[in-house]
């Protein structure tokens, strides 16, 4: 694909890495030449000085055969418009990044309005990836779909666990729970499986359902989930504040601590259920007094990666709290990979990773209605979304009686906000999105699933 | 230093070189000429070689930019050392020395000979000759990253080290698409030109060859009397086509993709063609004399001005004996060269631009000590690093001009021969004054003055840099 990125900041390069690697046509805007010069000696692709949201500039940056328009800018402003222009100028599709939390809230109508195809916030981004781990630790990966509505859980079945030696319907009858095991890895092999496949110990399966159902199927089953009870976040960035209402929203209870005063008043009266201390959160007396050593989760989200990893290092010695540590520096990864600090979020790297998938998802639809794809398993497996379109031939025929290809599984329906796993009796209407997961590769259109 | 790398590279060189060698071959054998076996021979060693070399993948994948300059800068001598190898062999050359001296010469594109008599060649031969102008045209790495899939973010570090220029242009944004547009380009002038040459009369082998060289503006001819003897038509053949090869590439690309205004607008295209203008005008008016009529002069004076200019090194007649003021201004030419991003050599007009601009900058910046000012070229401003590499590029230019020039004195010739054959070795020209002038060649100089002309061949081809680099100590040391 054609692809322009206009500001190669942190992000801007990663995802110039990535991309570069995967074989598309880049060409990167940047007002410093330094930073130019940076990315176009370590990777191929072609570097223009000056300022992206330019038609000059976009126009000798190729926008007309462009494919895709990626501005990762410093400023929310900027890379809007430079959507904007590029949108009118070469009606590509466009990615943009929006960090302040007054357009976050208003975020839908200025992707709709703009035409925007993905708007990518750091802040918020980080925060769901956080909220994950901390929901669900002992999950290995969470892909979501539905636009965060539905999640794929990949998790490890061990010795011992209730799931053992057990056929997928017995599971089922037990749990009651609306979620679908839609893929199992066994060793080398993978199988897509049905009601009578039977699960061992080591197997890893991908269980899809919506975010709701599918916590309640894990804690039903037992599954150890060490879901925190409590979650003690220090520094009340944005990402604190993203990160505190999803926890609220599921019930865990929030304390932040933020030396800033006025910050506190201000997270305040936007999380009224959290608990806000103003303080010094490298403050060991206060830590101490604030109760950290019963504390269940402990998230260190200060602007220094420094001071983040202290503090993890130091919560470990004293509790046995989830340790979760943000770190914005990518380069040193080994060094702080091997000290221990629990899960290690770093934004930029989510950032640069959210808007790959969409790239690469784009990529796959591009001449047909593929809304989200995944690859797992070595890209043996893929996970496609689906939009229904009118003339569809799987439109309102109960699923049991849709001859499908083998190796396909229809795991979820999009109608109208509502998720349902479907059943045999199931049906799809227009406009709903619909995941599959299969082994077979180049879907392009939910017509394909069926026997031609 | 990442050995594994450059391995695995240079094994790649060679297997290119082996391909390359596929044409003479073909030529030999259609000839039916007994030298064709020596193609065969030195085919099958570098492919045993490289297919050695190759069984071990290499470790790592790092590659830096101190890597791209050593790799750019082996290849080319691997290449030559191998490319002289069917001269030696077919007992041709006297000396492997000679015919590495033919080899470098073909494929820095300079065209300076030590042989006397170039017509009693054999055909295949002849070809090897011409063709090691094109390979070296424009680049035998540029081809490799052309059509290879070398994965990883080395092409960028090889491409900046082998094109001509002060500032490496991509034209689209992926370093493969790149190189294969230039190559398609340099194909296509190349087959245009074959076929206008047949036309014109000469056989396809004599068309093909001659292309080869004109495209490469390299300067190695059939005859002993280089382009001498072919009609006017044929002569101005090469004039057009010269001129075009000397002109950047990224002008015809700018063409094909139908942006006229930005092509027609570079400056360096302007004072290219301008310069060319003027120069033909004074020689012309100067020899007007030695001519019967006017055409005929001008004719004569814009084909040595193209091809010195261009450095291809093509001649129609002896103009060593043309008045001082014209052979100076042949040899001012000589110093210049082309365009960047062409296949000529030489000093290259957008570097002379530049340092024009920044002289004129600098007494500007005298007479108003707070005034700033930057410098531009084709609406862009230049760099201040960009401005500081082209002075220091420069600086080198001219010491190894000088320690050169003294170096080849000791073979106490006279003085125009000796700073002629330097200054036309060194810009890839071919031939100088004197001695070296049109009608002779670089056989009277002694086996060390070859090498140092040799090594000045290369620097030049490959913008010194490259070569400074891998002679440098600091390279080396751990």
């Amino acid at each position: 694909m054609q692809i322009i990125i206009v500001g190669c900041g942190n992000v801007g390069s990663t995802i110039v890495e990535k991309l570069s690697k995967e074989g598309h046509n880049i060409t990167v805007i940047d007002t410093k030449s330094e930073a130019i010069r940076n990315v176009t000696t370590n990777f191929d692709v072609m570097g223009i000085v000056g300022n992206g949201a330019g038609y000059t500039i976009q126009k000798e940056a190729g926008i007309e055969g462009a494919d895709l328009m990626i501005a990762v800018t410093g400023s929310d402003e900027l890379n809007l418009l430079c959507c904007l222009i590029a949108k009118k100028a070469g009606g590509c599709h466009t990615i943009a990044r929006v960090r302040n939390p007054v357009y976050s809230r208003e975020i839908n109508f200025i992707k709709e309005e703009l035409g925007l195809s993905m708007v990518i916030n750091p802040e918020d981004a980080a925060a769901l990836e956080i909220a994950r781990v901390l929901k669900f630790p002992s999950a290995i990966k969470i892909d979501t779909f539905a636009k965060g509505k539905v999640e794929l859980v990949k998790y490890r079945v061990e010795e011992n666990s209730p799931l053992c030696d057990q056929s997928l319907k017995n599971i089922s009858s037990r749990v009651k729970c609306d979620v679908l095991v839609c893929m199992v890895e066994r060793g080398e092999d993978v199988y897509i499986p049905d009601g009578n496949f039977i699960l061992r110990a080591k197997d890893e399966i991908s269980v899809v359902g919506s975010v709701k159902n599918s916590v309640h199927f894990f804690k039903k089953l037992g599954v150890p989930t060490t879901r925190a009870k409590n979650a003690f976040i220090v520094g009340g960035g944005e990402t604190a504040y993203y990160l505190a209402k999803q926890l609220i929203s599921i019930g865990i209870a929030v304390k932040i601590i933020e030396k800033d005063e006025a910050r506190c008043e201000e997270l305040s009266e936007l999380l009224p259920q959290a608990m806000l201390i103003y303080g010094d959160g490298t403050d060991r007396n206060l830590l101490l007094e604030e109760g950290l050593p019963s504390a269940e989760s402990f998230v260190a989200l200060t602007n220094f990666d420094e001071e983040n990893i202290m503090l993890s290092l130091f919560v470990r010695s004293i509790s046995k709290a989830k340790l979760i540590t943000k770190v914005h520096r990518i380069s040193y990864d080994e060094i702080i990979g091997g000290m221990e600090l629990g899960s290690l979020i770093y934004p930029k790297y989510i950032t640069a990773e959210t808007i790959i998938k969409h790239v690469r998802a784009l990529q796959n639809s591009i001449g047909s209605n593929i809304e989200t794809l995944y690859r797992m398993s070595n890209d043996r497996v893929e996970a496609l979304e689906f939009i229904v379109k009118e003339d569809s031939p799987v439109i309102g025929i109960p699923l049991q009686e849709l001859r499908l290809k083998p190796n396909m599984l229809i795991c979820s329906i999009n109608h109208k906000g509502n998720i349902i796993t479907p059943g045999g009796q199931s049906k799809i209407a227009v406009g709903d999105t619909v995941v599959i997961v299969t082994t077979l590769t180049g879907l392009h259109d939910i017509k394909d699933i069926l026997k031609s | 230093m990442n050995y594994s790398v450059i391995r695995y590279i240079l094994c790649k060189v060679l297997e290119f070189a082996a391909l390359f060698m596929t044409l003479p071959l073909l030529v030999g054998l259609i000839y039916r000429e007994k030298s064709a076996l020596c193609f065969l021979y030195v085919i099958a060693g570098c492919l045993a070689v490289s297919l050695a070399g190759r069984r071990y993948k290499p470790k790592s994948q790092v590659f830096y930019a101190k890597e791209g300059f050593v790799t750019v800068s082996l290849s080319w001598i691997i290449l030559s050392l191998t490319g002289a190898l069917p001269f030696y062999l077919s007992g041709e050359f006297p000396t492997y020395t000679d015919a590495l001296f033919e080899t470098i010469s073909g494929l820095t594109t300079t065209g300076a000979t030590i042989l006397t008599d170039v017509e009693g060649l054999s055909r295949c031969i002849q070809f090897w000759r011409c063709f090691t102008h094109w390979i070296g045209g424009m680049g035998v790495l540029v081809l490799i990253l052309a059509v290879l899939p070398l994965s990883g973010s080395y092409n960028m570090h090889l491409m900046r080290a082998e094109s001509p220029g002060p500032s490496v242009g991509k034209l689209v944004p992926k370093i493969k698409n790149t190189a294969m547009i230039l190559y398609g380009i340099y194909l296509t002038i190349t087959l245009i030109e074959i076929t206008a040459l047949m036309f014109a009369g000469l056989s396809l082998y004599e068309a093909a060859t001659l292309s080869f060289s004109t495209t490469g503006t390299g300067g190695f001819g059939l005859l002993n009397t280089s382009i001498g003897s072919y009609s006017t038509a044929v002569q101005t053949i090469f004039i057009i086509f010269m001129l075009l090869c000397g002109i950047n590439f990224q002008v015809f690309y700018l063409l094909l993709i139908k942006k006229t205004k930005e092509a027609l607008g570079s400056e360096e295209l302007r004072f290219y063609l301008g310069i060319v203008l003027a120069a033909a005008i004074l020689i012309a008016f100067d020899v007007r004399e030695l001519f019967a009529d006017g055409f005929q002069a001008f004719h004569h004076s814009l084909f040595q001005v193209v091809s010195v200019m261009t450095t291809t090194g093509f001649a129609t007649l002896d103009y060593n004996v043309w008045p001082e003021f014209s052979r100076s201004i042949l040899f001012l030419l000589t110093l210049l060269g082309a365009c960047a991003g062409s296949t000529g050599g030489g000093f290259k007009v957008s570097r002379l631009i530049v340092l024009l601009r920044s002289v004129k900058n600098e007494i500007f910046s005298v007479v108003h000590p707070r005034s700033i000012k930057k410098i531009h070229m084709d609406g862009r401003i230049v760099e201040n690093g960009v401005i500081k590499s082209i002075q220091v590029y420069t600086m080198i230019y001219v010491l190894i001009f000088l320690g050169s020039f003294v170096l080849v004195s000791l073979n106490e010739f006279d003085f125009v021969t000796n700073i002629t054959a330097v200054a036309t070795t060194f810009n890839n020209v071919g031939p100088g004054f004197n001695m070296v002038g049109p009608a002779g060649n670089y056989s009277a100089f002694s086996g060390f003055s070859k090498f140092v002309l040799m090594f000045d061949m290369l620097a030049g081809r490959l913008e010194l840099i490259p070569v400074l680099v891998l002679v440098s100590p600091r390279t080396w040391r751990r």
